[in-house]
């Protein structure tokens, strides 16, 4: 069963209830929440997403929760609560959805499991992943959603799980974030896309998430084994290149960029290197979207 | 949904684990997040041999994950610990470990899956500043550099320095020089316990309390603290210390008693023993019967304590949330000021407390530290 094959009472009820439970890659969520807007955001995002039997088990739990005292009625707020605590700053109603989503990355990110997790964007071929790790504001989430509409496989657009077990890469399929002008470059690149409300004034200025297609969420739990590390770079004007990344270079970036590397101990350390080990190692500038596909395009023609 | 108090029956030794439903699962593995008791958790189920059996795979990841965790927090705490122990030596003292850090140290049975982050020690009350400056030379620098009223609260009421914290890794320090606020109803002299202190074995430079002082210091931080996040965790530690030592220590259990007689710590100490075997089912030997009972406080305070620790002791998960419980941790949490401070020092220092819960530190904001 899918959350489309839910009506929207009973997606409703379930948010204000017992929970929703969504199996995003190796991993299921119980959302709750009584916001309209998390209600309608998932709806829309998540229609293709499998949903868990009730008598699953699930690994996080969110509460997306109203504001406290007054705030309940007046000014109204959002609160993201785990295991009944509070964990980030109130905001305000509006932004519920795009808390639902960091809520969702903050449990991935920290809680313990059996991952390393890194924060990369993840596409693949076949069962070739691009690892594409980035700070914030390099073009990551856009050079992904364009992927994802080129012939690439989503895994993660945010969240890299490396199992532990095999060193292979899970998918997590959860909407692709987008923000400001991304929003709009990738409406215009990928017309068919859907892509919900936008939040604006967030702290990361106007937010939005585009939602996974459904064949690729057909492959939600097909991993896939790392062959290129890029570190992308858009950059006003720039020429789009690749160039070669030493592997020490690489693996210092990489755990610069992991979550739970440290807390991990040495089974964090060996899997790092493992991916760096088995990976081309790049880095990637450009400045156009189409030039850029036809470059990962020939990567991948030349494997 | 009853409910249920999950966690503590789960450390009752040899109790035959009931079925859990997923659902159950989930609150069962919150609220030991709640209560820190995660990979004590996991360690309970080894030890039983359920964890092939009786876990099945969702939370058995959680757990054996959290044991991990745990186990790398040991070393990092161990890593401290010996840090800590040269900035010491440096000054000619000696470093005497209380708590998490003596557990991990004197390899107890508490410190199996305990995690801690702040490493306490006491030191004699004239060397305090000795040990600060020694502290503060190894890069322990105090942490609320913007609180002068922190600052102050700590230095003329509290029994031990403001937290120190290490300009680089982020480890905190508390440094005691007794185990109760020298203001309290139970006031016990520092160097009493620091005469009778233990070297650890294996690790030179190293000391903890004697065994009963151990016991007992759990026992008054445990019920003369007014919060209880971590009480499960003490409560248990305790169970663990009062196993261990009853097997390994001879006369353990007289000596216990005698000592909180001399301490002044009957009370925290029926408090523990009371509640150690309600959950736990861990009894003194019967032939200490009359003892354990001149422990007791009086009717009144007794049944009316028992009744509110009952209820704090439960994990604080949404799960389990009972009736009357914000009441009773608000009774509790008022009482342990009335233990700590006279009324003239109480009156103003909650108001103090009160306002700035009104308007706290900022938490990280959701889109900066989820770092999407």
């Amino acid at each position: 069963m899918r959350i489309a094959d839910l009506p929207a009472p009973a997606l409703a009820q379930r948010l204000r209830g017992p929970g929703l439970l969504i199996g995003a890659g190796p991993f299921v969520y119980r959302l709750r929440s009584p916001h309209a807007l998390v209600a309608e955001g998932l709806a829309l995002l998540y229609a293709d997403m499998p949903l868990v039997a009730d008598d699953g088990f699930a690994d996080f739990c969110v509460d997306i929760a109203p504001g406290q005292g007054l705030r309940r009625w007046f000014r109204r707020q959002s609160h993201f609560r785990y295991d009944g605590l509070s964990v980030f700053e109130p905001l305000p109603e509006a932004h519920a959805y795009a808390l639902l989503e960091w809520a969702m990355n903050w449990c991935i990110s920290s809680q313990p499991h059996d991952y390393l997790v890194i924060h990369s964007a993840v596409v693949a071929r076949g069962d070739r992943a691009v690892i594409l790790p980035a700070p914030p504001g390099s073009g990551k989430s856009t050079l992904c959603a364009a992927l994802i509409h080129s012939g690439w496989r989503l895994l993660s657009d945010e969240l890299a799980l490396v199992s532990l077990a095999d060193g292979q890469l899970w998918p997590l399929c959860r909407p692709v974030g987008l923000k400001n002008a991304s929003i709009r470059i990738i409406q215009d690149f990928a017309p068919a896309a859907v892509i919900n409300r936008v939040t604006h004034d967030t702290n990361k200025g106007d937010v939005s998430h585009m939602k996974v297609p459904a064949e690729h969420l057909a492959q939600m739990l097909v991993p896939a084994r790392p062959k290129w590390l890029i570190f992308p770079r858009w950059q006003r004007d720039a020429a789009t290149n690749f160039s070669a990344r030493s592997r020490a270079s690489a693996l210092v970036d990489l755990a610069r960029h992991s979550f739970n590397f440290g807390t991990l101990g040495e089974a964090g350390f060996d899997a790092l290197c493992d991916v760096v080990t088995a990976c081309e190692c790049m880095d990637f500038s450009y400045s156009r979207l189409d030039e850029a596909m036809a470059a990962f395009d020939r990567l991948d023609a030349a494997a | 949904m009853s409910h249920a108090d999950l966690l503590s029956p789960r450390f009752v030794p040899n109790v035959t684990a009931a079925f859990l439903t997923s659902l159950q699962w989930e609150h069962l593995l919150g609220q030991s997040r709640r209560a820190l008791l995660t990979a004590r958790l996991a360690h309970s189920f080894s030890d039983s041999g359920q964890f092939a059996g009786e876990v099945p795979a969702g939370p058995r990841r959680h757990l054996e994950a959290s044991r991990i965790t745990a186990e790398l927090w040991a070393q990092i705490a161990k890593a401290e610990v010996l840090r800590i122990e040269r900035a010491l030596r440096s000054a000619g003292m000696t470093c005497v470990l209380l708590k998490g850090a003596a557990y991990l140290c004197a390899g107890l049975p508490p410190s199996r899956g305990r995690v801690f982050s702040d490493v306490d020690i006491l030191v004699p009350q004239v060397e305090l500043s000795k040990a600060e400056s020694a502290l503060l030379a190894g890069g322990w620098i105090p942490d609320h550099l913007d609180s002068e009223y922190d600052q102050r609260y700590y230095r003329e009421w509290m029994h031990e320095l403001p937290p120190l914290s290490h300009v680089q890794r982020d480890s905190t320090i508390d440094v005691h020089y007794t185990i109760t606020p020298p203001t309290s109803a139970f006031n016990v002299d520092g160097a009493l316990l620091l005469v009778k202190a233990r070297p650890i074995e294996g690790h030179p430079g190293l000391w903890t309390l004697q065994p009963t002082d151990m016991v007992l210091h759990s026992a008054v931080h445990l019920f003369a603290e007014g919060e209880f996040h971590h009480g499960l965790r003490d409560l248990l530690d305790m169970d663990d210390l009062l196993k261990h030592f009853a097997v390994h220590e001879p006369d353990f259990w007289p000596e216990l008693i005698a000592r909180a007689n001399e301490l002044g710590l009957k009370v925290p100490l029926h408090h523990a023993l009371f509640h150690v075997e309600r959950l736990f089912g861990t009894r003194p030997p019967a032939e200490l019967a009359a003892e354990v009972r001149a422990l007791r406080p009086p009717w009144l305070l007794r049944v009316l304590m028992a009744r509110l620790l009952t209820i704090a002791l439960r994990p604080m998960h949404p799960s389990c949330h009972v009736p009357g419980e914000g009441l009773a941790r608000w009774l509790l949490y008022v009482r342990s000021h009335w233990l700590r401070m006279p009324l003239h020092l109480l009156v103003p220092h909650l108001v103090r407390k009160a306002w700035m819960a009104q308007f706290p530190k900022k938490k990280p904001a959701a889109a900066a530290a989820a770092q999407v």
